[in-house]
């Protein structure tokens, strides 16, 4: 410590003489703003370690589920459910379905075209049909394994327990159903992913270009200044607001486009109303617009001026400069701006609920002009339910979700690295 | 302008009556200068004095920013290059530029030489070209194995004579210089100065310095520029034989700068 010297070695004057008795409480500040800074991550870890534990919690962990027929009861000449011919599955099942139900499955194709995998999903579903009657937490499925056991073996003779992950294969692979346990996202997935592809063909480039003629091609005029004003505005408003805004242009106003009658596309006379993929990813493109311009503006203003005078002074055109120099330059900038404003798109529901996504549908998107649902309407939809279930697979459909964005994000942060590490 | 128009005119620039604003300010006043081809001139004076700004009026350069106006005349082999019909992309083209501090593209030294003349349209054998620019820009040796490297690797010096390469490989006829130096190390700073020497012989040569001793040694004429009047604009106060200037210069301004008692 300094202060172990004698005083007498410092020339001292009373002035001077403040210091020592102030580093104590300079010391014990510097301290508290630590301690403080300490806590802010802290809370912000706890807060997602929280939101993780609760969605996992729901998203794993045992499940009692008792068919409505018993699958040996099924069985012919002693051989199980799993084993038997297809032709006897359809036996079975035309036993145990209504007459309709069946002309409707025979309606789709003939009966001998279904693989045998499909009828026994037919016969898993209509005939046995297996309920879930109760869900455990993961947290109690881990902690209070015997005592589930014990219970659901008394409340639930009948049911199968056993331990499952409502994020299977299949939930990625089928397309929503009424029944939780046959429900999946892939229609969902789908429809993220077109409404998403929309949402970029548009905004990106129209954002890119508006920054580029903001920051290369303007000079500050008021009016100028009022735009700029405007655009960063823009990027606060409420989603909900953009919503409207597209339900007013691009359903209502521009229906005959974002229907594709004006391409002549209309499969069937219920899509034709405008409440399309092009619609929701148009609207969703002018919500992310102002972001896509804001961190491009940023990108582009953060390009040495040095650098536009070097090419310019060659002879360079103000447009050469800019395509070989200054957007080269900006390019892992503009691709960071976007990646954030992909992330912000991908999880928005409220503007896509007013532009009329579907809630229910189990047909894939097939373009930009068919119906369409994302993965936070499906979310949003399923935690609405009364059923406990719908919870758990409003779970599994939140991971799905996160791991989509992470996706996302670490394809853009690779892109972005590669452009960035040439020179 | 028309390559046909190069002439016995000993003079390769003919500045009348130059008057430069920014916006309401005038930078520049009144000047009138006459640069020799094939010569080195320098321009000196205090900062702030419009020494930059009137080199930049050179290639127009200066209309970049916002705001800037020019009033008067500067003639190139007898053509004002502020006539409405001259496009300021043909001026940078014959008129090159090295600017204070070093700013190479951030692309390989082969990229670097070869943009400029690529962008205009070269048509004869682009790795000869880099390779005469890089010589005459004396660098050749130093980055002949490391042509795919980028030119942001090279240390300051080299990359001023990277970007002095690139101005040549663009063949203009005159190389403005904007205290090509000062960001440089003595040895550096040496290197640039021989390299100008050699310059000299093919091209015309105006340079902007900040640094008398320099200005001394590798120019044949000097202009002095100081503020002045009312406005407080920069104008020539002194142009002639650089010898002149240092030794028995004719203004008083001029004597109390060149020996250090003002300035």
């Amino acid at each position: 410590m300094f202060n172990k010297r004698k005083p007498s070695q410092v020339p001292h004057d009373a002035e001077k003489d403040a210091f020592q008795p102030h580093l104590h409480s300079r010391h014990r500040a510097g301290r508290v703003w630590l301690l403080v800074f300490q806590v802010s991550t802290l809370i912000g870890i706890v807060a997602l370690s929280a939101l993780l534990y609760n969605v996992a919690n729901a998203a794993f962990g045992y499940a009692a589920i008792e068919n409505k027929v018993d699958p040996a009861s099924l069985s012919i000449n002693g051989i199980p459910l799993e084993q038997l011919h297809p032709l006897d599955l359809t036996y079975i099942l035309q036993e145990h379905v209504s007459e309709g139900l069946f002309r409707k499955f025979a309606r789709e194709k003939p009966m001998e075209e279904y693989s045998r995998e499909e009828i026994y999903d037919l016969v898993m579903r209509w005939v046995v049909q297996p309920q879930v009657v109760e869900t455990w937490t993961l947290f109690d499925s881990l902690a209070h394994r015997d005592e589930i056991m014990r219970q659901a073996a008394e409340k639930y003779p009948q049911a199968r327990i056993f331990f499952r992950s409502w994020l299977t294969s299949q939930f990625l692979t089928t397309p929503q159903s009424s029944k939780p346990e046959f429900a999946g996202v892939r229609t969902a997935i789908l429809g993220s992913l077109w409404t998403i592809l929309i949402t970029l063909l548009f905004a990106f480039p129209v954002g890119v270009g508006a920054a580029i003629y903001l920051e290369e091609y303007t000079i500050d005029t008021p009016l100028n200044r009022i735009i700029q004003t405007n655009i960063n505005n823009l990027a606060g408003v409420p989603s909900i607001i953009y919503g409207i805004l597209g339900l007013a242009i691009f359903v209502r106003l521009l229906e005959p486009l974002t229907s594709g009658a004006l391409f002549g596309y209309v499969k069937d006379a219920t899509t034709a109303n405008g409440r399309t993929i092009l619609s929701a990813g148009l609207t969703l493109g002018l919500l992310i617009l102002p972001l896509i311009i804001i961190n491009a503006q940023e990108a582009i203003r953060a390009v040495p001026g040095s650098l536009r005078q070097a090419s310019l002074g060659l002879g360079a055109t103000r447009w050469q400069t800019i395509w070989h120099h200054v957007l080269p330059s900006a390019l892992p900038g503009i691709l960071t701006g976007a990646i954030l404003a992909v992330s912000r798109a991908v999880g928005e529901t409220a503007p896509l609920v007013v532009v009329g996504a579907s809630t229910f549908i189990t047909f894939d998107p097939d373009g930009p002009f068919s119906k369409f649902t994302t993965l936070p309407i499906q979310i949003y939809q399923w935690t609405a339910r009364p059923q406990a279930e719908f919870r758990n697979i409003a779970a599994a459909a939140i991971l799905v979700l996160l791991a989509l964005l992470l996706t996302l994000n670490a394809s853009a942060v690779l892109l972005r690295n590669r452009f960035s590490r040439r020179l | 302008m028309s390559q046909a128009v190069i002439s016995k005119n000993p003079y390769v620039f003919e500045v009348r009556d130059l008057n430069i604003f920014y916006d309401d300010f005038k930078a520049v006043t009144d000047v009138n200068l006459k640069i020799e081809r094939n010569k080195i001139t320098a321009i000196i004076g205090p900062s702030g004095c419009g020494k930059s700004t009137l080199l930049r009026a050179f290639n127009r350069m200066n209309e970049l920013v916002p705001g800037t106006r020019v009033e008067g005349e500067v003639l190139f082999d007898s053509q004002n290059l502020y006539a409405p019909d001259v496009d300021p992309i043909e001026v940078r083209y014959r008129i090159g530029m090295v600017f204070q501090k070093p700013n190479p593209f951030p692309k390989s030294i082969y990229e670097n030489v070869a943009w400029g003349a690529r962008i205009h349209g070269y048509q004869g054998d682009m790795d000869e070209l880099v390779e005469r620019s890089l010589r005459s820009a004396a660098l050749w040796d130093e980055v002949k194995d490391k042509l795919d490297q980028s030119g942001l690797s090279l240390s300051g010096g080299q990359q001023q004579r990277l970007c002095i390469a690139r101005a040549i490989a663009v063949e203009p006829e005159v190389i403005l210089m904007d205290e090509p130096a000062s960001a440089l190390d003595p040895i550096a700073t040496l290197k640039i100065e021989e390299l100008m020497q050699e310059l000299k012989k093919d091209y015309t040569i105006a340079v902007v310095t900040h640094n008398m001793q320099q200005a001394a040694r590798v120019s044949d004429y000097t202009a002095m520029m100081m503020l002045t009047g009312d406005s407080r604009a920069g104008t020539v106060i002194e142009y002639t034989d650089t010898k002149v200037i240092f030794t028995m210069p004719k203004d008083k301004r001029t004597e109390d700068y060149v020996t250090g008692r003002f300035g």
